[in-house]
């Protein structure tokens, strides 16, 4: 059949596969699709794909090539757009594939708690044994407005600069502050973990040495009452940040029976899945930070209450989640 | 068929139909990042004139929106509006799979969230040097993502053919040989004369006798093609 009858017989059909597709072009999920888009729009696509392999096979003219090709290209876009199921069941993969999955990641997990709580440990010895060392990691200025966040005759806030920020003002700084670190360590593993090492032990010397410094000077009390809430999901999550990034970089380095490429990519998946859960714990930790943690008046046995409260509860989802009753 | 210097890239659908992707380099993929920077920039100074009303609570505010659009304004525009960010948008790009299925969420929040990497050491240092290796050009959170960035298809317009006396060729064409005549003649609208006789007279015997070569090629075409 010559070009021109074949375009002839089968334009109607072109035009209308373009009309059922315009509908679906927009912001995705925004409109939902006309009814009866289901029902056409699979034909006329399989039967514009068929009139392309047949204009490519018969040597028509290129712009009809070109044409056909621009009009299967935009149907195969939304047909095989890949169902966006992630916020469906986010309450069952939030309670129980979440815990199952840092569970399968044990080897990262437990590394990244070593590198983090490794030198966190011993620079809180060390610093206490012998305090000059704290300069070596802050230098005096740092270290004085630290030390009068969390002078124990504050009456107002802890762990702030000045009375007067808000509370509000202090969880956006927190949600961006320690968000930003935790992808940041996730990324790092890209180079082959090295960045990711860096920030959890950088990290871990740095909280480390404050705290043996102000445990050291007496300031461990109001310390301890400001951070009792919110460090369990906070380390949690720069841990799971962490392992994420290790995970990456172990990829790399040892990518099994796969190549680099297929094995960076699970990786990435995965890490993605894993930093869900950290992103979550963050926001978390940030509210508890701002609108918990600073206050004075609360006594310390109630905050250290609720600080364990937390920490067991996070340890038991991630322990017992998701578990099969045998 | 693809040639090896060509940045296009077969794959095969599902349906048996080979569809190609026109992948972009390094240039247009830096133009498009810039162009969203300067819009970033105009909204956070937008933001800043309206929280200033807020006092402390629109600074957290402000520091929340800065988190949202730092790490996640590329992924929102990516999965939810055609795999493309305004800057990409405007330079006629867009994110896809490697083969070829539209960007979902996993792969772009793993392409946006290791954008930490390829910025370094300065300014998209390891992501440029990446772009300029790969041989799909890629940087290392579209390796890692399994993500391209092409072009969107333009619309194709197809003009009918130039008007010309429709003729027989003095023998059967091949394929390729009809493809051609008729690229020609689809082309001839936007071609002077002396460019058109000089083209047409490549085609040598199907041409040789007749006074205009250009018009005899395009009668050839129309007979090709079918047209009365």
């Amino acid at each position: 059949m010559r070009q021109e009858p074949f375009v002839r017989q089968h334009t109607p059909r072109w035009e209308a596969l373009e009309a059922a597709l315009k509908p679906l072009e927009g912001v995705r999920g925004a409109t939902p699709p006309p009814p009866d888009t289901a029902a056409r729009l699979p034909a006329l696509y399989r039967a514009a794909c068929q009139h392309l392999a047949l204009a490519r096979a018969r040597a028509y003219s290129p712009r009809l090539i070109a044409r056909l090709a621009a009009l299967v290209a935009r149907g195969h876009q939304q047909f095989y757009t890949r169902g966006g199921g992630a916020l469906r069941g986010w309450l069952r993969f939030l309670l129980s594939d979440y815990p199952q999955l840092v569970r399968r990641h044990a080897a990262p997990v437990l590394a990244a708690t070593l590198l983090l709580f490794g030198p966190m440990l011993g620079l809180t010895v060390a610093v206490l044994e012998r305090p000059e060392l704290v300069y070596t990691v802050l230098d005096a200025a740092e270290l004085r407005g630290i030390e009068s966040m969390y002078d124990p005759d504050n009456q107002a806030r802890w762990g702030r600069k000045r009375e007067a920020d808000s509370d509000l003002l202090m969880f956006g700084y927190y949600i961006r502050n320690n968000t930003g670190i935790g992808f940041q360590t996730f990324a790092g593993g890209l180079t082959a973990g090295l960045l990711t090492v860096f920030f959890l032990g950088y990290n871990g010397v740095v909280l480390g040495a404050v705290e043996g410094h102000l445990i050291g000077i007496g300031h461990g009390e109001s310390l301890y009452r400001f951070t009792a809430g919110h460090s369990g999901p906070e380390l949690l999550a720069i841990v799971l940040s962490g392992a994420a990034g290790l995970h990456l970089g172990w990829a790399l380095l040892a990518p099994g029976g796969r190549t680099r490429r297929l094995a960076l990519v699970e990786a990435g998946r995965e890490g993605v899945r894993l930093m869900y859960g950290a992103a979550l714990l963050f926001l978390f930790a940030a509210f508890i930070e701002a609108f918990w943690s600073s206050i004075v008046s609360i006594p310390a046995l109630v905050k250290y209450g609720v600080g364990a409260g937390i920490a067991g509860l996070l340890l038991l989802w991630l322990l017992l989640g998701g578990r099969q009753r045998t | 068929m693809t040639a090896a210097l060509d940045t296009v890239r077969a794959f095969e659908t599902p349906e048996g139909v080979e569809l190609h992707l026109h992948t972009a380099g390094l240039v247009p993929r830096a133009l498009a990042w810039v162009l969203d920077t300067l819009i970033r920039i105009g909204a956070y100074i937008a933001l800043v004139f309206m929280l200033l009303e807020l006092g402390k609570l629109g600074v957290g505010l402000f520091f929340i929106v800065l988190f949202a659009m730092e790490w996640f304004y590329p992924v929102l525009f990516e999965v939810l509006w055609q795999g493309a960010t305004p800057g990409k948008r405007v330079l006629g790009l867009k994110v896809v799979h490697d083969d070829g299925t539209p960007v979902g969420w996993p792969a772009s929040l793993v392409r946006n969230l290791l954008r930490f990497v390829d910025f370094l050491p300065l300014f998209y240092g390891l992501g440029i040097i990446s772009l300029l290796f790969s041989t799909e050009p890629r940087r290392l959170g579209d390796h890692v993502a399994g993500t391209l960035v092409v072009y969107r298809d333009e619309p194709v317009s197809q003009p009918p053919l130039p008007e010309a006396r429709t003729r027989p060729p003095a023998r059967p064409l091949r394929p390729e040989e009809q493809q051609a005549v008729v690229s020609f003649a689809e082309r001839l609208a936007g071609m002077n004369t002396e460019r058109a006789q000089e083209l047409a007279r490549l085609a040598g015997p199907l041409v040789a006798l007749a006074p205009d070569p250009a018009a005899e090629l395009a009668g050839i075409a129309r007979h090709i093609v079918g047209s009365a």
